[in-house]
């Protein structure tokens, strides 16, 4: 479990231990569409997916999303979250292998908390950058 | 295809919805997520948590408890097919457990194109509420639609 960063012990440039998931499956995207409650049948139903232009359902993005939360609560604990966004820049396909990464990029005081940000993002096994996100933890 | 800039502003109906234990542990199962505060009451008691908390991007799951889901595209009569999902923001304000009650409300906030018109792009924002009243998070969106008209001659 993730322990509270100490504000003056953490730099800027500091790296997040990098996460390797199992390749996404399409009992995953089943999971995820019952879990999230996000229905699209896109994610599940490959005839709806082939019927709007796509090769094959792909990953919700919300499903990367939470791996990225995965990589913060993994650097700080639940409650010291402030903030959590990303851009989804590309599509995570069946059988691609994601990894998880991030950096620290600045430190400051904000209403009495001391904060740091941090750059994350998801790649893919083809190095191409499949989310491109931003988080706020709260250090000690 | 082209979406309608008077949305902007619109304001969806509030919705009120119960954080449940076995959600919560269907999510962490999906994301692969196994730390045990999500699911062990003991668990989270010895790591400080008052309750079951949730992961941070549960609240998406929370917000599509909305009894009248699909509102966004059925105001905009769009095809749930044509959609992409852009950008997705939280800002966190309160923790959430397992057993709150979550009031969100969701409204427009911009509307825009890009390359004259083969996406749109629809901004909104949900604010969250606990059974206090007390805001416990924002959720900012971005989805993108694809103008199935795009190219076409």
């Amino acid at each position: 479990m993730a322990t509270v960063p100490k504000f003056d012990q953490v730099k800027v440039g500091d790296a997040i231990k990098p996460i390797v998931l199992p390749p996404v499956s399409r009992h995953q995207l089943a999971l995820y569409c019952g879990g999230s409650g996000d229905h699209n049948p896109i994610h599940v139903d490959l005839d709806f997916a082939k019927k709007f232009g796509f090769k094959d359902v792909f990953a919700h993005g919300m499903l990367s999303m939470g791996f990225l939360g995965r990589l913060v609560t993994s650097y700080a604990p639940r409650d010291r979250i402030r903030k959590l966004g990303t851009r989804f820049t590309s599509i995570t396909w069946v059988g691609d292998v994601i990894t998880l990464s991030g950096k620290v990029t600045g430190k400051r005081e904000e209403n009495g908390e001391k904060l740091i940000d941090l750059e994350i993002k998801c790649t893919n096994q083809n190095g191409q950058d499949t989310l491109q996100g931003h988080a706020t933890v709260a250090a000690a | 295809m082209q979406l309608d800039k008077k949305h902007v502003g619109h304001e969806f109906k509030a919705f009120t919805t119960a954080v449940e234990a076995g959600r919560v542990k269907l999510f962490c199962k999906a994301i692969g997520e196994e730390d045990p505060i999500y699911v062990d009451e003991a668990a989270a008691k010895a790591a400080g948590y008052k309750a079951l908390p949730v992961p941070p991007t549960f609240l998406q799951a929370i917000t599509n408890d909305d009894p009248e889901k699909g509102g966004l595209l059925r105001l905009l009569d769009v095809d749930i097919g044509l959609i992409l999902h852009g950008e997705q923001h939280y800002d966190y304000y309160a923790p959430v457990h397992v057993g709150d009650r979550i009031t969100c409300q969701q409204k427009v906030v911009d509307i825009y194109d890009k390359k004259g018109g083969a996406l749109w792009f629809v901004v909104s924002e949900t604010s969250m509420k606990d059974q206090t009243g007390k805001a416990v998070a924002k959720a900012t969106g971005i989805t993108v639609v694809r103008n199935p008209d795009a190219g076409k001659k």
